[in-house]
């Protein structure tokens, strides 16, 4: 049975029930638990900040980086967390464009932990450059030293233009789709004399009011926006793929990297979106009503293609290593699962390809405790996905008087647990201060699945 | 103004029909279409299907300047990384050339979406007169729940008592005299 002949949202609510109960949200006193969970994501983000202030103070001796292996930790989780932003895109974009009506009520989350993730991934190449109050070199501006442009030709440079335009598409997407949502709590706050809410929704909502004149434009600029993303977010983690394809070394130079780092990308972003929405639904019991057991269904059946998708490049990788009959390809990936880091790559494997065949059965797809559980292994199995290309290719490459090992430091730790800090710190701002469902698209599908509903 | 209550204006811009029902108010944007009104709009709380075609309002011409901001974009992209990498300051990268367009290929890729996007959020805000300080708010609910149809003063069949009378007979749940829109 598809879910286009159910109802989306549960509880038979009208328009004017979707604006209180979302509205309440945002306008209730912060709940108890999530002030406890504010405050621990608070201390992991002071923790992030005090390690991040010693490497950029004291050095980038403090991380692992070394020689063979340069590119450490900061490359690893910078690729995670641009990896995880993808699948907001892919909701808010590339699922509108496909008119999946079942997006609206995640798809303002998830485009949130695009932006936060983005932001966070932000961060670590900038520390990985070492010295990063030059990181504005990386732009293109007229300077006093020649002027000396940057070099157009690295894969290093694509991805900051990558980078920041997608970051730029993002929140600018994100906010457009707020506007009527804030106009929403502007009125709210007017009507019940509420005067700092008012001013301050005002100014959010820069005047809108709904006008059928002003819809037309805002529609066409939001189909727009996602067509733009659509190409965008593919865009995007190619080009972080280049950083490495571009590369002659044995295990990063194939040109399957793309659309393997595309796929590989969904696949994490769309476990840390039933991540967050598991805790929001205990968090936020109302929630349950707008993302419901079929919107987890529907994600973790994506989770299940797409890590099929990476399964598949993993093997054909391999395939072509041997077939290739380059003997250093053919080394680089008898080393990746049998070297010195076989238990990374094992890990790997086992997280993002065995794991994940769970979703082949129905009730353990519609089972909240166990797809929990399932997407904490992927995001754990995408992480050492990146460090087994990362880590496993830089090691041992052509010549053996290159070869070393890396080991991670507190340092390395440091920044990968308490990125997480600044990430939920963000994203729990955001549930508490911002309507979390978009109010204005969620109504137009309460007529899903009911009686003469279109 | 409230919604509580009607205020006395001097000035009259319009005549503001607020409906309860998402049908209603295609309803009645249609009948005051065949009724002969030409200047009129509505406020709903999303965009109502169908209603574009009802008030009478165009396709939106925003992506014409898509399209421009995006081609600029492209043009802007192609001469920044040729200008930079071939002109101003030439440096030998790998041996590749000098103008080696296919490298360049995401700079100006990323640059046309750049351009494309902001541009169009701009322009969306530029149409629709936004940023607006204070807007006027004839009921509070229209951002809600409640639709509201518009008929302006300056409309040629605009007759106070009239067009209160034919609002009302669509159903609507309260009419308010507006004094700005």
């Amino acid at each position: 049975m598809s879910l286009l002949e159910k109802p989306l949202i549960k509880g038979d609510k009208s328009p004017k029930d979707v604006t209180e109960d979302i509205a309440h949200l945002v306008e209730a006193k912060p709940h108890l638990k999530w002030l406890w969970m504010v405050l621990s994501a608070k201390s992991m983000l002071l923790f992030y900040m005090v390690v991040v202030g010693c490497i950029v103070g004291i050095g980038m001796g403090l991380m692992g980086v070394n020689h063979p292996v340069g590119w450490g930790t900061d490359i690893v989780t910078f690729v995670f967390w641009v990896g995880i932003g993808h699948a907001g895109t892919l909701i808010s974009a590339v699922l509108y464009l496909f008119r999946q009506k079942w997006r609206t009520s995640i798809a303002r989350s998830a485009e949130a932990m695009t932006v936060f993730a983005v932001m966070t991934a932000g961060i670590f190449p900038i520390i990985h450059t070492g010295r990063p109050w030059l990181a504005f070199w990386l732009f293109p501006y007229p300077n006093q030293r020649g002027p000396l442009w940057v070099n157009f030709r690295s894969p290093l440079l694509w991805d900051v233009f990558a980078i920041s335009t997608y970051a730029t598409v993002s929140i600018v997407f994100w906010y457009v789709g707020l506007v009527p949502d804030f106009a929403t709590l502007r009125d709210r706050a007017k009507k019940d004399g509420r005067k700092i809410a008012h001013g301050v929704f005002g100014a959010l909502s820069l005047g809108w009011r709904g006008a059928t004149a002003h819809w037309r434009h805002y529609e066409m600029v939001y189909l727009i926006l996602a067509a733009l993303s659509t190409p965008l977010v593919l865009s995007v983690h190619s080009i972080v793929s280049f950083d490495f394809a571009v590369a002659q070394l044995p295990g990063w130079h194939t040109t399957i990297f793309p659309p393997y780092f595309v796929a590989g990308a969904i696949f994490s972003g769309f476990a840390m979106v039933v991540t967050l929405m598991t805790l929001i639904r205990i968090a936020v019991p109302k929630f349950k009503d707008y993302v419901t057991l079929d919107h987890m269904e529907l994600m973790n059946k994506i989770i299940m293609t797409t890590g099929m998708l990476v399964g598949y490049a993993y093997a054909s990788e391999f395939f072509i290593a041997w077939y290739s009959g380059s003997k250093y390809e053919g080394y680089a990936f008898i080393n990746r699962a049998f070297g010195p880091y076989w238990w990374s790559y094992w890990t790997m494997i086992t997280c993002n390809v065995v794991i994940p065949q769970l979703f082949w059965f129905k009730s353990l797809r519609r089972n909240i405790p166990v797809m929990f559980v399932i997407s904490i292994f992927v995001n754990i199995g995408m992480w050492f996905e990146r460090y087994v290309i990362t880590v496993t290719s830089l090691h041992r490459d052509f010549l053996p008087a290159n070869w070393g090992l890396f080991d991670m430091t507190f340092y390395d730790f440091g920044a990968l647990i308490g990125s997480f800090g600044m990430f939920f710190t963000l994203f729990l701002m955001y549930i508490q201060f911002v309507p979390a469902i978009s109010i204005a698209e969620v109504k137009p599908v309460l007529g899903t699945g009911k009686e003469g509903g279109h | 103004m409230a919604s509580d209550g009607l205020p006395i204006f001097t000035k009259l811009d319009g005549m503001m029909a607020v409906f309860t029902e998402e049908h209603q108010i295609l309803e009645a944007a249609r009948k005051i279409k065949e009724q002969g009104y030409t200047v009129f709009d509505a406020i709903t709380p999303y965009p109502v299907h169908g209603l574009e075609e009802a008030v009478g309002v165009k396709r939106s011409w925003i992506p014409w300047v898509t399209f421009i901001a995006g081609a600029t974009g492209c043009i802007f992209g192609t001469w920044l990384t040729w200008w930079t990498s071939a002109v101003s300051w030439p440096i030998n990268v790998g041996g590749k050339p000098m103008w080696s367009l296919p490298a360049f290929v995401p700079i100006i890729f990323e640059l046309t979406i750049l351009f494309a996007a902001l541009a169009s959020v701009k322009i969306m805000f530029v149409a629709c007169g936004l940023p607006r300080v204070n807007p006027p708010v004839v009921d509070e609910d229209l951002t809600s729940h409640k639709f509201g149809l518009f008929i302006s003063s300056k409309d040629s069949k605009f007759n106070n008592e009239e067009t209160k009378k034919a609002l009302a007979d669509l159903g609507a749940e309260k009419v308010h005299e507006v004094s700005e829109y």
